[in-house]
């Protein structure tokens, strides 16, 4: 046992270990469709566009317990999308996997804005470029916009990330607050006001989530200058 | 060979050309806003146009009745922009080797060595974009362009963005490219000196249809076509180089008369174009004596324009081709020069710019 897990009451550390699994998850699996939203939203003209813009923002301005409650209803095993999927073995309701995906669509507008701007900055004409010597949309994407939309894009997640450690409402909502199941560091803490005595332990999950914030911006940080470097040019 | 054949509608005016090029340098020639740009994207597959076929060597890149569209990354198309275009994120040398990793295996491919060599950028391959000079820049994309194993190379006034001491820095780099490579290229610009000395072929635009189509010394010879205006106009010689003498000055053979030049890089016996602008020729009936110039040609009065204004367009045949001669009309009267009338056309050695001085 190291040295946290023996500061951390087992209950707390529990806590601190599924934000991050539920976190990682929703940030790794938001990743891929926030990218090519954002280069759909950026560069391409199609129907039903302000749509689409409308509804990858919902989650940022709809009460985030409105977002967990559709998503009970939409993803709960009797829900018409949920049903279906229990009949293949996947369950999201007050399962870790539900409050990831929570996670994931309350973090997704976040992500979704920070590489949009990044992938609006990057000049088209280098994608021209690209095309008129020999490379393939895919390619292009792959060696010009993705290596210059690079600061964007890791900025982007680390918002993400940090939208997902935090996100409370809609888990709550859709999942509730199972110990070693769905309680993630918030309903932790949330959890231990509502008991007498629980303060401190309130308190140690407080700084190990400042704890967090603060690494993930300061490698994201070190991170994203560094790609910028690249993308200038230098 | 390049068949060009479109129609499309611009917010201006309804582009409608159709023209050829044959293997060579074809100029595009005319004022900006006269759709050269439109038809050089389309050519490359940037742009869809309304109606047309480009062919290139009998393989439809483009068709728009028989619903053809080969996508630009499939055209193999070197592509020099006008702002170079480089890639900001990588370095010089994989600038160059961008296009390498596309190009088909079995393409004819250039030597990144000898292309480094070519254009001179070999200390540059390290740098990134980001700390080159423009003239740097467009040396590298004219690298990029041709190590990509292009059929054709396509250049979009690919000067303009640089100085007049870029400009006569890069230009030879193109004639390079025509004479020691042999690669087929369209080139747009609307400047007649760049015309002069890279063009085998000029396709001269106007409001987006063709106006005039010929060769470079046809064209520039005929005072009826001026897209840079009556100021631009200018004839262009043939002449091979006599000798270098030790005060400067080369001497070259133009058809049996002697024209001196400020000295130029180039071995005796080699063939240059020399454009002569048509305001910086002095015409007279007699032979001048005593006089600074140094060039006199003999010729005859082919024929006279005169339009609205103080000014007239002589033109001349001399023995060493068709020479322009921009006087006033009040001038043209006095000496009486009217079609068939002997006079001499005389041109300062100084007058004759290092950006009018090409290889044949």
């Amino acid at each position: 046992m190291s040295a946290e897990a023996a500061w951390l009451g087992p209950e707390e550390w529990q806590a601190v270990k599924l934000s991050l699994r539920v976190s990682l998850w929703a940030t790794l699996a938001a990743l891929p469709l926030a990218v090519l939203t954002a280069y759909a939203l950026a560069r391409w003209q199609f129907h039903g566009k302000q749509i689409l813009n409308s509804l990858v923002h919902l989650p940022l301005i709809l009460p985030p317990v409105v977002t967990g409650y559709i998503l009970l209803m939409v993803f709960g095993t009797k829900g018409p999308i949920g049903g279906a999927l229990q009949q293949i073995g996947i369950v999201f309701a007050f399962r870790w996997t539900g409050a990831a995906l929570a996670a994931a669509i309350m973090a997704f507008p976040l992500m979704v804005r920070a590489i949009r701007l990044s992938v609006e900055a990057v000049d088209p004409r280098l994608e021209q470029a690209a095309a008129t010597l020999g490379a393939s949309r895919i390619m292009c994407f792959a060696t010009v916009t993705l290596p210059m939309i690079l600061p964007g894009l890791i900025a982007g997640t680390v918002l993400g990330f940090a939208k997902a450690m935090g996100e409370f409402g809609a888990t709550i909502t859709f999942v509730s607050s199972i110990p070693g199941q769905t309680q993630t560091l918030p309903s932790a803490i949330y959890t231990f006001l509502q008991v007498p005595g629980g303060e401190t332990a309130a308190l140690r999950l407080t700084l190990v989530s400042i704890g967090i914030a603060l690494t993930a911006l300061l490698l994201s940080e070190l991170l994203a200058r560094r790609a910028a470097d690249r993308a200038g040019g230098r | 060979m390049l068949t060009v054949s479109l129609q499309h509608a611009l917010p201006a005016f309804a582009l409608d050309v159709r023209f050829e090029a044959p293997p060579g340098v074809t100029v595009l020639f005319g004022r900006s806003g006269t759709g050269k740009t439109t038809v050089i994207q389309a050519v490359a597959g940037l742009l869809r146009p309304d109606q047309g076929r480009v062919t290139l060597d009998g393989d439809v890149l483009c068709d728009t009745r028989q619903r053809q569209w080969l996508p630009p990354h499939k055209r193999r198309m070197g592509y020099v922009f006008q702002e170079g275009r480089l890639f900001p994120h990588l370095t010089v040398r994989q600038n160059l080797a961008f296009g390498q990793w596309f190009a088909p295996r079995d393409a004819k491919q250039e030597s990144l060595d000898r292309v480094v060599e070519l254009l001179g950028i070999g200390p540059l391959l390290l740098r990134r974009p980001g700390l080159l000079s423009g003239g740097e820049k467009q040396r590298v994309a004219i690298g990029r362009a041709l190590l990509s194993a292009p059929r054709m190379i396509l250049a979009d006034e690919p000067l303009s963005a640089l100085d007049e001491a870029r400009k006569a820095e890069i230009l030879p780099y193109f004639e390079r490219l025509r004479d020691e490579i042999g690669i087929p290229m369209l080139y747009v610009s609307h400047s007649a000196a760049e015309v002069a000395r890279l063009a085998t072929t000029v396709v001269v635009l106007q409001n987006g249809k063709v106006q005039r189509q010929g060769t470079a010394a046809e064209v520039l010879g005929d005072p009826a076509v001026m897209p840079a205006g009556v100021r631009a106009a200018g004839a262009l010689l043939q002449a091979r180089v006599a000798r270098h003498h030790s005060d400067g000055l080369t001497e070259l053979d133009a058809g049996g008369v002697p024209l001196f030049l400020p000295q130029i890089a180039k071995a005796p016996g080699s063939v240059v174009r020399i454009r002569i602008s048509a305001h910086e020729v002095i015409l007279s009936r007699q032979r001048p004596e005593g006089l600074s110039a140094l060039n006199i040609l003999p010729g005859t009065v082919e024929h006279l324009r005169t339009g609205g204004g103080p000014g007239a367009m002589v033109s001349l045949t001399t023995p060493a081709g068709r020479v322009l001669a921009r006087v006033t009309r009040r001038s043209a009267h006095a000496l009486g020069l009217e079609p068939g009338a002997e006079c001499h056309a005389i041109v300062k050695t100084v007058s004759i710019a290092p950006e009018d001085i090409g290889g044949g």
